[in-house]
C-alpha cells in the first residue's frame, strides 16, 4: 500500500522569500491553504487508499508542510536533509524526532554538504537521480550513492524557477517519468534521455503549473490544476490524471509531490 | 604555468560530470591531464578521476576551479613546500625530504617546479629568487642551502612507459632468462641505431668480463661507430683491455684460442705498469703502443669516460678517479640528460649507475648471473629491464645485428 508523510497547514504562510515564487506581497489564504491541503489529503486517503501519517505542524515554521524535503526514505533508513537556508533549518530537529519515534534508523550525510531529501533525489528503478545547483550540492549525491549502494546520476538544474528536482522531473513507475527539459542543462538532458526509456516531455504551460511536482498513488498522478493536457499522454500511458488545487501553496513554490514524503 | 589537482568522485560517467568539468577546462582555454582515473566496475560502483589542470593565468584557474567545484571537482590539498636553510656544510637539515629517481616537483608559491638532475636517495634544494629546484647529494650541501623539509608540497610523477616504444614494452622488466634472446638484440639494436640518428645520449656500463669473454673488439666497434656516447667502468676493464692490446691476453688468457699463456697472470700488472711508466692511457695511445681495443677506440673518438676506482683496483691506471665522491661527481656530469644506458657484465657499477640516474633513463641490464638483475630491481631501479645472458655472446649478437643494419 502506499504511504506517506504530511503535515497540515496551521502554520503556512509566506512569512520569507527563499525561491522566486515566494512573494511577501503575495500572501496565501489560510483558509482555502487548509481546504487545498485536506482535498489533497482525502484524494490519498479515500479515492487512492493510500496511508498518510501526519507530522504535529510547529508555530514558525511555515514550510514544514512541504514534507518531502525533510529527508531521503529507503526502507526503513531515512537520510535527513540538510537544508540549504536558516528559515528551514529549524524543521529538522522535528522531522529527525518523528522519524525515530517511528523506528526509523536516522543518518546525517558529513558537515557542510547541503542535501534536500525527496525534494532532489527521486528513485526510477535502481537508479536514484538527483538535482543540484540551487539547493542539494553535488557533495550530497556522493554521500547518498554510499549509504543506499546505488547508482545515483546527478542532474543540473538549470532554471532557478525549479529550483528543486522535483518540480521538473517526476518518475511515474520503472523507464517513464514526467519531465520539462528547459528546466536542466544540456548534460543533465542527454543524462535522461540515455537513462530514461520514455520521457514525456510537459509543455511550459504544465510545468509552470508544477505538473511535474506530481505524485503517483494506485496507478492514478495526482498534482495540481491547469495541467489537463497531461491527461491523454498519461492515459496512453495507462495512468489516470487526479488535478487537484493547491494554488495557495503554489505561491510557496510547492505542490502536490512537496506537501508528501513517500514512506512505502 | 599556474597548475592544480582536482579530484572527482561519484557516478561520474553516467552522470556525464567527467566531459562536462572537462568541457569546462577546454572552454577557458586550459589544460588538463587525468592523472589517475579508477571506473567503477558494477552500475552501482562509483569512479574517481584525478585531474591535472594547467593554465598560464591564476585568475582563469580561481575562476575555473570555483566553476567546477560546483559539479563535484574538489581541489586536492595543496601547499607549498616547507623550506628549511641547511645549518651545516655537507648535511640537510633534520626532516628532509629524500628523492627518489622518478620525475619530481615542488610546489613554492602555488606553482610546481620540476626538480633538476633527479636522483634517488639525495636532497631537494630550492633556489626560491630563481625558482629552481634541484636535487643535490649530501656533500654538495652548502650552508644556508634551503632544503625542502617532510612531504608537504612535493610530488612525485609516475614513470611513463608509453613512450619507450616496442623494446620497453615488449619487456615488462621480469628478469628471466627464459626469453627469447635474439628478438630482443633486435630491440635493443634498434634503440641505440635510433639513439644514434636522433643524437640521444646512450651510456654503457661495463665489467672486465667483457674483455674476458672477448667482447672488446664488440665494445670497440660501437665506441667507434658512435652507438655509445659515455663510457663509464672501472680500473678492470681498462687494464684488461690494455693487456689485451699489449700481450692479446685478458688475466693471463689468450683471447684468440682461450688457452693460458705461461707467466701470464702477470700480464696485467705489466701492462698497468707500463701505462703508469708513460703517465696515462692517453699518452700511451698517442705513442703508438695501445692500437686497438676499447680505450684506444674511446681516446681517439674523443668517448668522455670515467674510471671510477674501488679498494681491490691494481694499480690503479692513471686515470682511476681514486676518491669516491669525485668519481660519482664525475659520473653524475656525464650522466645528465642520458636517454639508455646499456649495462653489461657489471653487478657493482650498474648498482652504481641504478642509483644516480632519473627514472627516465632507461636501463638494458645484461648479466649472466641473475641475482645481479634482482639486486637492481630490488634496489628500487625500476626502469630496469634485465636480459641474462653470457656478455661475450650478447655483444657478438649486438654488433652482428647493427652491422646487417637496423
Amino acid at each position: 500500500m502506499d504511504s506517506f508523510l504530511m503535515c497540515p497547514p496551521d502554520y503556512f504562510g509566506i512569512e520569507y522569500e527563499i525561491n522566486p515564487w515566494m512573494r511577501l506581497s503575495n500572501q496565501s489564504d489560510p483558509g482555502r491553504a487548509r481546504s487545498q491541503w485536506q482535498e489533497l489529503h482525502d484524494v490519498l486517503t479515500g479515492e487512492l487508499g493510500a496511508a498518510v501519517e501526519l507530522i504535529e505542524p510547529v508555530p514558525g515554521l511555515p514550510d514544514l508542510v512541504f514534507t518531502a524535503n525533510a529527508g531521503y526514505v529507503v526502507g526503513n533508513v531515512f537520510i535527513s536533509s540538510a537544508f540549504k537556508h536558516k528559515e528551514r533549518q529549524g524543521e529538522t530537529p522535528h522531522f529527525d524526532a518523528w522519524f525515530q519515534a517511528h523506528g526509523y534508523n536516522i543518518r546525517k550525510l558529513g558537515p557542510g554538504c547541503i542535501f534536500e531529501g525527496a525534494g532532489d533525489a527521486l528513485p526510477l528503478g535502481e537508479t536514484v537521480f538527483a538535482g543540484y545547483r540551487h539547493r542539494s550540492e553535488i557533495c550530497s549525491h556522493q554521500e547518498l550513492a554510499e549509504i543506499i549502494g546505488r547508482r545515483v546520476l546527478s542532474l543540473e538544474l538549470a532554471d532557478p524557477a525549479f529550483y528543486h528536482l522535483d518540480t521538473c522531473f517526476c518518475p511515474l513507475s520503472a523507464g517513464t517519468a514526467l519531465y520539462f527539459p528547459a528546466a536542466f542543462d544540456d548534460y543533465a538532458n542527454r543524462v535522461l534521455q540515455e537513462n530514461v526509456p520514455d520521457l514525456l516531455a510537459l509543455s511550459e504551460a504544465s510545468a509552470r503549473q508544477f505538473g511535474c511536482n506530481a505524485l503517483l498513488a494506485a496507478g492514478t498522478v495526482v498534482m495540481n490544476t491547469g495541467c489537463g493536457d497531461l491527461e491523454q499522454p498519461l492515459a496512453d500511458r495507462g495512468y489516470k490524471l487526479r488535478m487537484v488545487e493547491l494554488s495557495e501553496f503554489m505561491k510557496s513554490g510547492g505542490s502536490a509531490k512537496c506537501l508528501t514524503l513517500r514512506l512505502g | 604555468m599556474v597548475e592544480e589537482t582536482v579530484e572527482l568522485k561519484g557516478h561520474i560517467i553516467d552522470s556525464l560530470l567527467l566531459p562536462k568539468v572537462l568541457d569546462q577546462v577546454l572552454a577557458r582555454g586550459a589544460e588538463y591531464e587525468i592523472a589517475r582515473i579508477d571506473i567503477g566496475v558494477r552500475r552501482s560502483d562509483p569512479s574517481y578521476a584525478r585531474i591535472i589542470l594547467r593554465t598560464d593565468n591564476k585568475s582563469i584557474m580561481d575562476e575555473l576551479l570555483a566553476t567546477i567545484k560546483v559539479h563535484g571537482a574538489e581541489p586536492v590539498e595543496s601547499e607549498d613546500a616547507c623550506l628549511v636553510a641547511a645549518d651545516l656544510v655537507g648535511a640537510f637539515p633534520e626532516g628532509f625530504y629524500a628523492t627518489t629517481n622518478l620525475r619530481t616537483e615542488v610546489r613554492l608559491g602555488g606553482i610546481w617546479l620540476t626538480v633538476e638532475n633527479q636522483e634517488m636517495d639525495r636532497g631537494i634544494v630550492v633556489d626560491t629568487t630563481a625558482a629552481r629546484a634541484v636535487c643535490k647529494p649530501m656533500h654538495r650541501i652548502a650552508m644556508g642551502d634551503m632544503v625542502v623539509v617532510g612531504h608537504r608540497g612535493v610530488r612525485v610523477i609516475p614513470a611513463e612507459r608509453r613512450e619507450w616504444g616496442t623494446l620497453f614494452g615488449f619487456m615488462n622488466s621480469d628478469i628471466s632468462p627464459e626469453k627469447p634472446k635474439l628478438a630482443l638484440v633486435r630491440e635493443i639494436a634498434r634503440e641505440l641505431w635510433n639513439c644514434r640518428s636522433e643524437k640521444k645520449k646512450t651510456l654503457f656500463v661495463g665489467g672486465p668480463a667483457l674483455i674476458h669473454t672477448g667482447a672488446a673488439d664488440s665494445l670497440a666497434y660501437l665506441v667507434r661507430e658512435g652507438f655509445i656516447s659515455v663510457l663509464l667502468t672501472g680500473n678492470g676493464l681498462a687494464v684488461h683491455d690494455i693487456e689485451n692490446a699489449l700481450y692479446g691476453t685478458s688475466l693471463g688468457i689468450r683471447l684468440r684460442d682461450g688457452t693460458p699463456v705461461q707467466g701470464g697472470h702477470r700480464n696485467h700488472l705489466r701492462a698497468i705498469n707500463t701505462i703508469r711508466r708513460l703517465g696515462s692511457i692517453k699518452a700511451a695511445i698517442e705513442t703508438g703502443l695501445v692500437t686497438y681495443g676499447v680505450m684506444h677506440a674511446c681516446i681517439s673518438k674523443g668517448i668522455p669516460f670515467v674510471l671510477a676506482g674501488s679498494i681491490r683496483d691494481d694499480g690503479p691506471l692513471p686515470e682511476v678517479i681514486t676518491d669516491v665522491v669525485k668519481a660519482t661527481d664525475a659520473t653524475r656530469d656525464l650522466i645528465r640528460g642520458a636517454h639508455l644506458a646499456l649495462v653489461v657484465a657489471s653487478t657493482l657499477h650498474a648498482v652504481a649507475l641504478g642509483n644516480i640516474l632519473p627514472a627516465a633513463t632507461r636501463m638494458v641490464v645484461v648479466d649472466i648471473n641473475p641475482a645481479a638483475l634482482t639486486k637492481l630491481s630490488d634496489r628500487g631501479s625500476f626502469q630496469t629491464i634485465g636480459i641474462v645472458s653470457d656478455s661475450g655472446l650478447f655483444m657478438r649478437q649486438l654488433v652482428e645485428t647493427l652491422q646487417e643494419g637496423c
